[in-house]
């Protein structure tokens, strides 16, 4: 009965569409002044309006509407020249009003795209998720529910509410189907998802953490048989956190379709939530029932209707776009396709970038920052932005190296010092007393010594073996405990054993 | 005291002739006289009406410069929140909850020092027009107390003809202020919408619900009115703009060459033949003092109560939603392993009345999917329709005129099987609610068959709500000098000492 992967991308044609609830990082929430800081205790940040007392009325947040407005622009979209909400009614215990405010047919944003890159078996190539609406809306409140064994409110011996995040701006990215990415499916689900994210930080319009929630992914995906046109039945998969989940999801789900239409069973078209310990979906409520939200325009709040001048100048003052941005400095600093991968992946372009605009050299900022100082946040579990050490720190560094006052070895203690809070580079060099050994006469000391305890190594480079050196040059080395300049070693010890060239 | 204008007691207070401990006290004494046989009110808060005349009291001998209406008591309508004080909409799902907020009405009735002496009953979440879908029981009219005194407003409208406060605040969704003033012969305004802030005001219909005020004459309505007027920020609809000055229009009595438009489709056929002769009279004054009396055509009024009794219901049916017993308010069935979704049901079952219910089932069909088009869609488009017979009803007259209500007031339980019958008495007023205008109802006299007060309602643009002062400024103080006293002068005295 399994099918790999490979199976199923030889039968089927996957068909992608990604919803993602972004969380904006406005100081009050979409319809009220209540703080939206996370974590907060309890209920504790809830007023007349976001715990929908009878009475209180919703007010648009404008920094949420210039929030929306941004990453519609940032997303190559028309921006609507006149827009209204909408109520979506259900109910819910966590909804107060038991209806939700969002935008329906009139979306403030539409008709935009994303180009994500892939590395595919032919090279890089180029994808385009065309984006069908980007729209406003409020979040819900938290249910947690207790007993039971399943965490679902179904079983459960109570629920307890909490508000805090009721009503907290969000925006709702929708792509338009997206066909035609083949085996590539999981891959082009993760960049897009990995793309919008470093959109939006660059906007500076939300969070972006994926783990927080305020970064969330529903994933839609269905399959047809190789040629057809008609479309397969979709699943969607809720609770996708992470980018690599993302990937997992939809490889997962292919998988499972794969499956079932192998068996001439039917897909059915429903809600799925992502586990992220087996990396498999499981069944959600069951959508063949079209839920009826009895959308009208919401009577409390009048049209958005942003003046033209205004949309200009937010479009002026867009910040470069991520995937610009990296070919720019791809190019600026002569990085190849594998690293500059990896700077993405590993999640250092901006600070490796602001580590340069420092004064220092690319190749050496990326080197810290992907080398040593990511080995130091792996074994941390953190992320390296959440280490002490700052991009002003590093470019310190790789200036006392150039001038010789450290040497590689040496710099990699003082990025210790910085990681645990000694102090400024300046300030470690000075309290630990690292200091480069460059008096010549020290160093042939310890060259004589090396060599008068390996005289046979010593003979074979005066017979004009050079390789042979390195062996001798790794015992002066350490003799002056790492702190000689290697490059000056070699030349004396060269020099010593008559071989000058 | 208690049967002088709010203008008269204003300035007795202000000459020092009582204090406003005195006139609250008097209100209060006359509340425990007469309210057992009108229940007007459903909460009385003696100590907190008190304790502000108390304090206007001290400010006044302190010299403090004082808003016109402070120190006169108020009563306010149960579907506005008062911090603290128990507000229930008319309705049992919301019995015992106290509000943690003020309404921006009463914070800016408070601010004025204006006396609140409690919360007047009301047809449940506004849905009515006699008062008797009050959860808590019927108000009784005190022209004739085995009739009703309208409604949704019935409870604010019946203290003031009562005596048991000069002024009120109500709501008008489709004629709540204006019918009940009408059938209680006091004056009711129902102000442009987005004049008076809706924050704190429980929605029934939130794009046709607005808050105004009730007095025994057009002077007394305008000093209130001007108080809950102006921007709000906390209201997205509030309007932002520069408000018209109705006091001043109520005491300008000049209405030489204005022009005055009779509604066609408000007049002749199904209005009660002592109603249509009053209003015609009331016409004759007003063109004998000046004023241009021509007839305008407003087609589409005839489906005006056919879109009001879709687009209401609709929003109501998801306004109505967060009465839920989760966060407040009556909670019904939560015994141990309830579900919430079978604690919601049976809170809703138990605290929803009728009429309620009818409406929420109602707006819920309108909305669903597959029906949107035919019912909400073509009520939103009638509703256009009505705002293009008013605008061009406006080019030809400055103010529209009808008679308020078809008919005077009706017994208790007359209508109250008969839904269409009920919602037909609204077919006058709720033209303004769909246009987002302004109305006045004030009144024409009695009518001769049983004595009842009849109202003459004017109608004017967005925005114009001084010339609704205006004009019924100038034919209430004709017919008071024909009839020798403003028509409230010949209420009942209910036994009271009046």
């Amino acid at each position: 009965m399994a099918i790999s992967y490979d199976d199923v991308v030889a039968k089927y044609d996957p068909v992608l569409g990604l919803e993602v609830h972004v969380e904006l990082n406005t100081e009050s929430k979409m319809f009220c002044s209540c703080s939206t800081v996370f974590g907060g205790e309890p209920n504790t940040q809830t007023c007349p309006v976001c715990l929908a007392l009878p009475g209180a009325l919703p007010v648009v947040n404008a920094r949420a509407i210039e929030s929306t407005i941004k990453i519609g622009l940032a997303l190559n979209c028309q921006i609507a020249p006149y827009s209204r909400f909408a109520r979506k009614n259900y109910f819910y215990p966590d909804m107060p009003k038991n209806f939700q405010i969002s935008q329906y047919d009139e979306p403030i944003c539409f008709d935009g795209y994303v180009d994500v890159e892939i590395d595919t078996d032919e090279g890089l190539k180029e994808f385009r998720i065309e984006v069908e609406r980007v729209h406003m809306e409020e979040d819900t409140g938290k249910s947690l529910h207790v007993g039971g064994a399943t965490g679902r409110i179904h079983g459960a011996d109570y629920s307890l509410l909490d508000y805090n995040r009721a009503g907290i701006p969000l925006v709702e990215i929708v792509t338009k189907i997206v066909p035609g990415t083949g085996k590539y499916a999981p891959e082009v689900a993760r960049a897009y998802v990995a793309e919008l994210r470093d959109i939006l930080r660059g906007l500076g319009v939300s969070d972006v953490k994926m783990e927080q929630g305020s970064l969330r992914c529903d994933a839609n995906v269905s399959l047809k048989p190789m040629g057809s046109d008609l479309l397969g039945t979709r699943s969607e998969t809720k609770n996708v956190n992470s980018l690599r989940s993302v990937e997992r999801a939809i490889r997962g789900e292919m998988i499972r379709h794969a499956e079932l239409l192998d068996a001439g069973a039917k897909v059915k078209q429903e809600t799925r939530h992502f586990q992220e310990d087996t990396g498999l979906t499981r069944s959600g409520r069951s959508k063949e029932q079209a839920e009826d939200y009895r959308y009208f325009p919401e009577p409390d709040l009048v049209p958005v209707a942003p003046d033209a001048a205004w949309i200009e100048e937010l479009r002026k003052a867009l910040p470069e776009r991520p995937s610009l941005r990296r070919k720019r400095l791809k190019q600026e600093w002569n990085v190849p396709d594998k690293e500059m991968a990896a700077m993405v992946n590993a999640d250092v372009l901006d600070i490796v970038e602001a580590t340069v605009l420092l004064g220092a050299d690319p190749t050496k900022a990326r080197s810290w920052w992907l080398g040593e100082i990511s080995r130091i946040a792996n074994d941390k579990e953190v992320s390296v932005a959440e280490l002490a050490i700052t991009p002003a720190d590093v470019a310190e560094i790789v200036a006392l190296v150039n001038k010789g006052e450290l040497t590689d070895k040496l710099a990699r203690q003082v990025v210790e010092g910085v990681v645990a809070g000694e102090g400024t580079p300046a300030e470690i060099v000075a309290k630990r007393g690292i200091k480069v050994v460059n008096d010549d006469g020290a160093l042939m000391a310890a060259i004589e010594k090396v060599c008068s305890e390996q005289p046979e190594t010593a003979q074979k480079v005066r017979d004009g073996h050079i390789p042979a050196a390195g062996a001798l040059i790794g015992a002066v080395m350490k003799e002056t405990k790492g702190q000689a300049d290697a490059a000056r070693v070699r030349e004396l010890l060269l020099g010593h054993l008559g071989q000058t060239n | 005291m208690i049967n002088q204008t709010a203008a008269a007691m204003s300035e007795a207070l202000v000459k020092g002739e009582v204090t406003s401990t005195q006139l609250t006290q008097a209100h209060l004494d006359r509340i425990s006289d007469v309210d057992t046989s009108v229940k007007a009110f459903l909460h009385v808060d003696e100590e907190g009406a008190l304790e502000q005349a108390a304090r206007i009291d001290a400010d006044r001998s302190s010299g403090k410069k004082l808003h016109p209406l402070a120190g006169i008591p108020l009563a306010l309508k149960d579907v506005l929140t008062q911090d603290g004080i128990p507000t229930t909409a008319g309705s049992k799902i919301l019995q015992g909850w106290k509000p943690q907020y003020d309404s921006t009405v009463v914070a800016k009735i408070k601010e004025a020092g204006v006396v609140i002496l409690g919360k007047t009953n009301m047809d449940e979440f506004a849905m009515g027009s006699s008062t008797e879908n009050s959860a808590y029981g019927p108000t009784f009219n005190p022209w004739d107390l085995s009739r009703t005194p309208g409604g949704s407003s019935g409870g604010s409208a019946a203290a003031v003809s009562s005596f048991e406060a000069p002024l009120a605040i109500g709501s008008d969704t489709g004629g709540s202020i204006r019918q009940p003033a009408a059938l209680t012969g006091i004056v009711g305004v129902r102000p442009t919408y987005g004049a008076v802030s809706r924050y704190g005001l429980i929605a029934y219909s939130s794009s046709l619900d607005q808050a105004g005020p009730f007095g025994r004459t057009v002077l007394d309505t305008a000093l209130l009115h001007d108080v809950i007027a102006g921007y709000d920020p906390k209201d997205a609809t509030s309007i932002n703009g520069t408000f018209p000055n109705v006091i001043a229009a109520a005491g300008k009595g000049d209405i030489k060459g204005i022009k005055i438009g009779v509604i066609k489709q408000l007049q002749g056929e199904g209005y009660q033949k002592g109603v249509q002769a009053r209003f015609d009279e009331s016409l004759e004054v007003l063109a004998s003092l000046g004023a241009k009396i021509i007839e305008v055509d407003c087609p589409s009024f005839e489906y005006a109560l056919a879109a009001y009794y879709l687009i209401a219901p609709s929003e109501c049916s998801s306004n109505l939603a967060r009465f839920d017993a989760m966060r407040y308010g009556l909670r019904v069935g939560d015994s141990d392993g309830a579900s919430a979704e079978s604690v919601m049901n049976a809170t809703r079952n138990a605290g929803f009345g009728r009429e309620v219910k009818r409406r929420i089932i109602l707006g819920t069909y309108a909305l669903s999917s597959g029906y949107y088009d035919a019912y909400y869609g073509s009520a939103q488009k009638i509703r256009t329709l009505i705002i293009q017979d008013y605008a061009r009803a406006f080019t030809q007259a400055d103010v529209l005129v009808s008679p308020t209500a078809p008919t005077t007031a009706f017994k208790i339980g007359e209508k109250s099987n008969d839904p269409i019958a009920m919602y037909l008495g609204d077919v006058a007023t709720i033209p303004v609610n769909l246009a987002g205008i302004c109305g006045m109802s004030l009144p024409a006299g009695l009518a001769d068959e049983d004595g009842l007060p009849v109202g003459f309602q004017i109608m004017a643009p967005a925005m114009c709500d001084d010339r609704l002062y205006n004009v019924g400024g100038a034919l209430e103080g004709a017919l008071a000098s024909k009839w020798g006293g403003h028509l409230i002068s010949k209420a009942p005295a209910l036994g009271g000492s009046k």
